[in-house]
């Protein structure tokens, strides 16, 4: 389902509310007709094991070009929910996931899915930046190297203008073949994030990308993703909630393995509808 | 839904809970103060006390000194806090309605100056009674205002807030007496003057008042109610609770 309608409604369930499209416009700085959803989730249930659920019935659409913050105390689900995105938990032993995810129009979970291609399509950054132990240049270039593609031309522009994307250029141009794990965390992190923007994702997950980073390199990646939302859909799990607050356009707040609220980050974080929501964001007991 | 606007302890922090409360109560201890300088200034022009007058002119200082203090206790919760949701209004809430109480303290200066050069005068030009029964509704409007900020009631809140149309009305019928007054006998015009202004005074308060009472609404139930149709808003609030 692939709407562009004035109305973006969330899944029918009791707690949420409809979302004015108008203040979502506001908020985005999109052009309308450019408002529409990238993901989809029905109904989507998730096990780890027969007696552990750990989401539950969980429904909702991802704006496209929109920063989406998932935030909740630990083990709520939200890290789960962000995998099932790009089937990262197919690599977990009996994991069994029920329900529909549609990503443009194609649910990622039948089986003629290439999964490497949905990977590439839907790009992951974890809390810990993880850099292969090559250079810099080869760390950006190493996704297109393995898609098979070795012209020299091609791979500079591409590392080029991933990390120019990634605001690392400046910083990282005169020395593309030191070592990456030379690099500071925080830059680090950015090239992770311009080696996952080389293969031109459509969607990229974030998972606490800022959590082991100091407050500087946060707000680099704060601003990188706000630059990030203008070619893609970004969805960004975090427990620090101010940062949620600062990057996100909507946000989901979950709790138990339940979808509690889902709205507009304003919203959220201004007039929550659900107690739990507004208990969690203000610090008090749940 | 809004319970938790009604209950600004529990939150993890001890700390936090601290701080929230000691800046509400110093919000609710300069509003009594307030509330008393209005009382007592409306008793100097009834009973024609310059002195009770002069003490009020005199006190300024401590509302003064009050606002800043408090301003100064909410910007720190939000530097130190970033305060959300029902946190957040509440800190903004406080910080509108200490400027609402600021003004008051200024209206009721006004009436106190006016209240010397009335007794300085002589007799009362008339405009006594307006004066008097203008006088104790804005009273009662500040104090329930400030009695729905300490119960964090939007219900009474916005009644209290209706009730400034009444006040208006008040108002404008004093002023048309006035006039007469002054057509009457051009001598008086002023001395009906200087009523006219402590009556223009009160007609202030109650705007304020009516701030407070929209600052709670926000409050408590997260609605912005500036500029929009009360009896709109009463429904509203009506049907949600």
């Amino acid at each position: 389902m692939n709407e562009r309608n004035n109305k973006l409604e969330v899944e029918e369930k009791p707690a949420m509310r409809k979302i004015d499209v108008s203040s979502v416009l506001r908020q985005a700085s999109t052009p309308e007709d450019e408002m529409a959803s990238c993901l989809e989730v029905e109904n989507l249930n998730l096990f780890y094991s027969r007696t552990k659920q750990a989401l539950i019935d969980i429904s909702l659409t991802i704006p496209k070009q929109c920063v989406t913050a998932f935030i909740g105390p630990s083990g709520c689900g939200k890290s789960s929910l962000l995998r099932c995105f790009n089937r990262m938990n197919d690599l977990v032993d009996d994991c069994v996931i029920e329900g529909k995810i549609i990503l443009d129009g194609l649910d990622i979970y039948e089986k003629s899915i290439d999964v490497a291609d949905l990977r590439r399509r839907v790009g992951m950054v974890f809390q810990k930046p993880n850099p292969f132990p090559k250079s810099i240049y080869e760390n950006v270039a190493y996704g297109l190297r393995i898609q098979g593609i070795n012209s020299k031309r091609v791979l500079d522009e591409v590392v080029e203008r991933s990390l120019r994307s990634a605001a690392l250029w400046d910083e990282v141009k005169d020395r593309l073949h030191d070592s990456a794990l030379g690099m500071s965390g925080g830059q680090q992190q950015r090239l992770v994030i311009a080696r996952t923007i080389a293969v031109e994702p459509e969607v990229l997950l974030l998972d606490e990308p800022a959590s082991a980073l100091d407050p500087i390199s946060t707000l680099k990646i704060e601003e990188l993703i706000n630059d990030l939302k203008e070619d893609y859909t970004i969805v960004i799990v975090t427990h620090n909630m101010q940062q949620a607050a600062r990057v996100s356009d909507f946000t989901a707040f979950m709790y138990m393995g339940n979808m509690v609220e889902f709205n507009t980050t304003d919203t959220i974080f201004t007039n929550p509808a659900e107690k739990q929501t507004e208990d969690y964001i203000t610090g008090r007991y749940g | 839904m809004k319970s938790s606007a009604k209950n600004h302890g529990h939150h993890i922090s001890q700390q936090f809970n601290a701080e929230l409360e000691d800046v509400k109560n110093s919000m609710l201890e300069m509003g009594g103060i307030i509330e008393k300088r209005l009382g007592d200034a409306v008793t100097s022009v009834v009973e024609s006390d310059s002195g009770l007058a002069a003490r009020i002119i005199d006190e300024d200082d401590v509302i003064d000194t009050m606002e800043v203090q408090i301003d100064e206790e909410c910007n720190l919760i939000i530097a130190r806090r970033q305060p959300a949701a029902s946190d957040l209004r509440m800190v903004l809430g406080i910080i509108k309605a200490v400027r609402d109480l600021e003004r008051i303290g200024d209206e009721t200066s006004k009436i106190a100056r006016m209240a010397i050069k009335l007794s300085e005068e002589g007799e009362f030009p008339g405009g006594f009674v307006e004066f008097k029964r203008l006088g104790e509704q804005v009273s009662k409007m500040v104090n329930m205002s400030l009695d729905c900020f300490a119960r964090y009631d939007a219900e009474a809140a916005i009644e209290v807030a209706q009730y400034d149309a009444t006040v208006d009305n008040e108002y404008g019928s004093a002023m048309r007496s006035m006039i007469t007054y002054m057509m009457e006998d051009p001598r008086s015009i002023t001395r009906v003057l200087n009523v006219l202004w402590a009556l223009r005074a009160l007609e202030r308060v109650g705007d304020h008042a009516k701030n407070i009472c929209e600052h709670v609404i926000y409050v408590v139930k997260g609605m912005d109610v500036r500029h929009k149709n009360l009896d709109r808003v009463a429904e509203k609030i009506n049907t949600e609770s």
